[in-house]
């Protein structure tokens, strides 16, 4: 019966509800499940959203970064990248890994973002690059890259982010010992996550680097695919 | 004590509640009352967190989620600085841009490191239990002051910049902490012994590889299903990790904690429920196929779940 928060969530979810919402009644769900009082449950709420208002401490760092937006921020990093001639789209995004995953093991997980760089700044670059080299692209391959974009700042922010002390996961797991009496430092969480960290970026940067390959291979395929081209191809042979 | 983490929740408060009162008079948003309201409630939580009793602080937390579910978050009008405008500043300032965003990180870990016995005038200058949060506050009001040297913009303005990225992410900001609420809810509620439980009796409690592997892939699945493994953790750890590894076969802790977090991690890597990380770039991409972003990544995912369980084993006993 308890389980059940676990269903609401699973259902929420499904049906698209706002997170918030299916959090709160997974809650309460849970709370009535395990046999809980109403004022009980509200006093808990109350007392764990009070508790954690360290998670959203990143917030203190919006005014600066939205100044430096508003001054050109985004606009500088592209200049600098623009001057590293790393021609290929893999060694692009491998770039973009490593700079992500360092930043956010720093602290710097603003610097980033779906939004704020892998749009207008990362998968176009990514993209560009691949043209520079094949040509037009197919499709299904100017999707894929950008998908891959998309990857490489997950996975960067994911596994750089833990070996930051400051960051909210590692809080959150110094104060859950707290809570059952064990005391660790934040530095003790911080430092087991490095090894994770390298195997991380080993992985993905290994299938960034595949990836210009499997470019290379769907824009010859498509070519061959076209009736002029499967012509040009028979000359050759 | 000179310095402690209720004034950075102060500071904190009094720019959200600044945030709540721009809302308010943006007449650009239809949803200004609620939208104010909402960042409103919010403030409240830093300024008066711990004056109000519990019960009320629960309520005002259901309010807030009653709010964003049903869409009364909204976003303002924002007047943006154009492309040329910011070029001509990028041009002008140079790398010395970057300057106040790399301060935040040095800051916060010279505070850390460099201050932690500092005493002003027999006083201990920051508060020593939550060192590096403090430090974390005063290297973001250091770094705003500099950027604000730096760039000549004045009074309201950074605030103003502020609110357009609250705009941005909207109510994500609060999920962190409501997940970790939920968690609490689940540890009252007993949910870790149930899950232990189904755990103990499905595999060998006494075989460590067996009860690592439990664990990492336990924290995986959870994670995929709740789209956050901070919400799978408090579960994970208080069913499996400290029970079975730590307490049982004498696991290190920090290794138990950190490890398989980054298990809940390739999980996150997964889901369509970690919407953020995944659906909205493939939105946001333009990508035909809304988990396009998801199957880049599974592979990696896999594999280095693979990779973090073995490191588990071998690393935490």
């Amino acid at each position: 019966m308890t389980l059940l928060g676990i269903v609401v969530v699973i259902i929420g979810f499904a049906l698209r509800f706002n997170p918030l919402l299916v959090v709160v009644a997974a809650g309460i769900v849970t709370g009535l499940a395990g046999g809980l009082s109403m004022e009980r449950i509200l006093t808990i709420f109350g007392e764990a959203f009070v508790k954690n208002r360290y998670l959203p401490l990143f917030l203190l760092t919006l005014p600066v970064i939205g100044l430096l937006e508003r001054n050109g921020l985004k606009e500088q990093a592209l200049s600098i990248i623009g001057k590293i001639k790393a021609a290929t789209t893999g060694r692009l995004l491998i770039l973009y890994l490593f700079i992500r995953e360092v930043a956010a093991a720093v602290g710097l997980t603003a610097l980033g973002g779906h939004a704020q760089l892998v749009r207008p700044l990362i998968a176009p670059m990514a993209e560009a690059a691949a043209e520079n080299k094949f040509g037009p692209l197919p499709e299904n391959t100017r999707n894929k890259i950008k998908a891959f974009s998309a990857s490489a700042d997950n996975v960067g922010l994911f596994f750089g982010e833990d070996i930051f002390i400051a960051f909210g996961a590692v809080l959150l797991m110094k104060g859950f010992y707290e809570q059952h009496g064990i005391f660790l430092e934040p530095l003790q969480i911080a430092l087991w996550g490095i090894p994770t960290a390298i195997a991380a970026f080993i992985i993905h940067g290994t299938r960034l680097f595949l990836l210009d390959r499997a470019i290379q291979r769907e824009v010859q395929q498509a070519l061959t695919g076209s009736p002029g081209a499967k012509e040009l191809n028979n000359h050759a042979n | 004590m000179l310095i402690s983490l209720d004034h950075i929740y102060y500071v904190l408060g009094a720019l959200i509640a600044v945030v709540a009162l721009l809302s308010f008079l943006d007449k650009n948003n239809p949803k200004r009352l609620l939208t104010g309201t909402f960042w409103g409630l919010y403030s409240i939580v830093f300024l008066f967190g711990t004056m109000i009793s519990p019960v009320y602080m629960g309520v005002l937390v259901i309010a807030m989620a009653v709010i964003a579910g049903f869409g009364g978050v909204g976003t303002g009008r924002h007047e943006e600085a154009t492309l040329e405008q910011r070029t001509a500043k990028a041009r002008k300032l140079g790398n010395w841009l970057l300057m106040p965003a790399l301060l935040i990180p040095a800051v916060t870990v010279f505070g850390t490191l460099g201050l932690k016995d500092f005493k002003l005038g027999g006083l201990q200058l920051l508060e020593k239990a939550n060192l590096t949060l403090v430090s974390l506050g005063i290297a973001c009001v250091l770094a705003l002051v500099f950027a604000m040297l730096l760039t000549r913009d004045k009074g309201l303005q950074p605030v103003r910049e502020s609110r357009r990225l609250f705009d941005a992410i909207g109510w994500a900001a609060v999920l962190p902490q409501m997940l970790a609420t939920l968690g609490a809810l689940f540890a009252a509620a007993g949910v870790g012994e149930v899950v232990a439980g189904l755990v103990s009796s499905a595999i060998p409690v006494d075989n460590r590889f067996m009860v690592v592997l439990a664990y990492g892939v336990g924290m995986a699945l959870f994670t995929m299903v709740m789209g956050n493994a901070f919400a799978a953790f408090p579960v994970m750890a208080a069913g499996i990790g400290l029970p079975l590894i730590v307490q049982m076969h004498g696991g290190n802790a920090a290794i138990v904690a950190s490890i398989g977090m980054l298990s809940g991690y390739c999980g996150t890597l997964m889901t369509p429920m970690a919407a953020n990380f995944n659906i909205v770039p493939a939105a946001l991409l333009d990508l035909p196929d809304k988990n396009g972003v998801i199957k880049a990544q599974v592979p990696t995912a896999l594999i280095l779940l693979t990779v973090n369980i073995f490191l588990m084993y071998f690393l935490v006993f």
